[in-house]
């Protein structure tokens, strides 16, 4: 072919030589309001910019002028993929601060219910990034048992998503037979699925070549880019705040903390999926823990905290004491002592922290979450660098992010 | 061999003398005060410590206390010893008229984000910082938010008198 052909351009009129591209804000691959812009070369992605903060809603600033137990909504809908983490630490939260002391049944209850909650998480994460690289059956398949986990929320706190559940010093109601029924089938079910859905996706050879080296970070790169969870564990840093930082009773129990060596995609896949073998192991652990409770032990479900703990609706309307509390509680006649505390929890994607200043009125002089994607995210642009135009999305849905929590 | 609150506040002691103050520990939490020209030297510090090794910046948020006259603004930092598990915070205050502090991104890349958070919503403008703009908020907002000068409704106030809804 001769050069006529091609198309020619006057001396220095070709200022840009990368080509740039809107991933997001609203892309069916980004799994919620993420924007990135890209610069490519070709196919390679040559920078990357993140945006965030399309569904901030001023957490922080609503929490100010909120009573302590008005917030366990607001934290529901950070992480809404394991909203009950959430929830279980913002009441411990309180609990540190109010210095309530939770009664063993209650920590062990939590813990099965924020065990099933990093389950759900890791689930959807991991089958997400099935349907990233092209396979959905896996996603459609575990979506049962996500939906068998929230039926066992709906049990115990009514809802599903954004579930409110519990209460500072425990429960708002005791476990019924028929969540313990659905535990039991989940546990005798779920591992079955899960060495299934392992079998579809570790040794699958497309997902291998889609996932290995995609987005990897050296522990270094991981620990200064402030990486938790999973993510970091990738890396080969066995942090776990459960381990290291224990809540909730978890130094009663035993499990073990995966870590991967490279820190890619592939990597946080198989952690999440070793992650959910250990959570199923907790929770066959803290069930095993709340059947010895026998007698009056058996029925209890939150701490003796009258100040602070919402009595049960039926005593509120026989007993004058419960009526008192109730009143006293709804209306914020019940002061916070002053105070500053940190407190951290496993989430499901990373250490999730609320700081919390009270000045000693109603409501938290200020409370400030510390999210784990959002602090991780911004390591996104260097895990993309150089990478082709494919692996910008598988990287970001391996990262677990929570367009909630990001931008809180 | 275990690093304990006092070795901390020894060594911190022994490096910066009495420019550091109001050490506290609530819950079992080292925290203190130090002054913002030096927030970066005591980062520094602790990061470099062959004993301290602070190397994990947990959380970098700011609160604002218009109550207290040239303190306005405090940049909270929680670091994390991973190797001993251990945690600290410490606090800069600034004046409000002039929220200068320096960044942290040098020492910590997380940093990046968690101060451009600090910016937007409380103005806190850190010097040498690679990319100080708004991050959650929309660009052309020209306050900051979480500010206590922006009161939201107090659902308990007792003004209003409103019979029809009563509050």
């Amino acid at each position: 072919m001769s050069t006529d052909h091609h198309i020619k351009l006057p001396e220095g009129s070709i200022e840009k030589t990368t080509t740039t591209l809107n991933l997001g804000p609203t892309h069916p691959a980004t799994h919620g309001v993420f924007q990135n812009i890209l610069e490519l070369d070709g196919e390679r992605i040559v920078s990357a910019e993140q945006t965030v903060g399309y569904i901030h809603r001023a957490f922080e600033k609503l929490a100010e002028r909120r009573p302590l137990y008005q917030i366990t909504t607001l934290t529901d809908r950070l992480n809404y993929c394991s909203s009950p983490i959430n929830n279980m630490g913002w009441h411990l939260t309180c609990e540190k601060l109010l210095g309530v002391k939770t009664p063993k049944r209650v920590d062990y209850l939590r813990i099965i219910i924020m065990e099933l909650s990093r389950i759900s998480d890791h689930l959807i994460c991991n089958s997400v990034m099935g349907v990233d690289s092209g396979a959905f059956t896996g996603f459609l398949y575990v979506m049962q048992y996500r939906e068998l986990i929230y039926e066992i929320y709906e049990e115990i706190c009514g809802s599903r998503l954004t579930t409110n559940i519990g209460r500072i010093g425990g429960f708002e109601r005791n476990f019924n037979a028929t969540a313990f029924e659905k535990l039991e089938r989940f546990l005798a079910e779920y591992p079955g699925v899960l060495k299934e859905f392992e079998k579809l996706f570790t040794r699958n050879r497309i997902f291998m070549e889609r996932t290995i080296g995609a987005g990897p970070i050296s522990a270094e790169r991981a620990l200064n880019y402030g990486f938790t969870g999973p993510n970091l564990r990738a890396a080969g840093v066995d942090y776990d705040v459960r381990y290291h930082t224990p809540y909730s009773s978890y130094e009663d129990f035993e499990f073990e903390i995966p870590v991967g060596k490279t820190g890619d995609s592939y990597d946080r896949f198989l952690v999440r999926n070793q992650e959910m073998w250990q959570s199923l192991h907790l929770i066959r652990q803290a069930y095993r823990k709340v059947q010895e409770f026998k007698g009056a032990d058996a029925e209890v479900y939150h701490a003796d905290a009258p100040a602070y703990y919402l009595p049960e609706k039926k005593d509120v309307y026989t007993k004058m004491e419960a009526l008192i509390w109730h009143f006293k509680i709804v209306m914020g006649e019940t002061e916070i002592p002053p105070g500053e505390v940190y407190h951290s929890v496993e989430g499901g994607n990373g250490e999730l922290g609320f700081y919390l200043i009270s000045d000693g009125g109603r409501t938290p002089y200020r409370l400030h979450f510390r999210r784990p994607c959002f602090i991780y995210y911004q390591a996104y642009s260097e895990l993309t660098k150089g990478a082709m135009l494919s692996d910008a999305v598988i990287v970001m849905s391996s990262l677990n992010l929570i367009a909630g929590e990001m931008d809180a | 061999m275990s690093l304990t609150n006092e070795i901390i506040k020894e060594k911190l002691i022994g490096k910066f003398g009495d420019q550091l103050s109001n050490f506290e520990e609530p819950y079992g939490l080292l925290g203190f005060e130090a002054p913002k020209d030096l927030n970066l030297k005591v980062m520094q510090f602790l990061y470099d410590d062959p004993e301290l090794r602070f190397q994990f910046l947990t959380d970098l948020c700011a609160v604002n206390y218009p109550t207290l006259p040239g303190r306005e603004l405090a940049v909270v930092y929680h670091l994390h010893n991973l190797v001993e598990n251990v945690r600290i915070r410490f606090k800069v205050f600034t004046p409000v008229e002039k929220p200068d502090v320096f960044t942290a991104t040098q020492l910590y890349s997380s940093a990046n984000w968690m101060e451009r958070e600090t910016y937007d919503f409380f103005g806190v403008n850190f010097l040498g910082h690679p990319n100080l703009k708004r991050i959650l908020n929309v660009e052309e907002m020209d306050y900051f938010p979480m500010r206590k000068e922006f009161p939201l409704e107090d659902q308990t106030r007792v003004d209003k008198d409103d019979a029809m809804f009563g509050r």
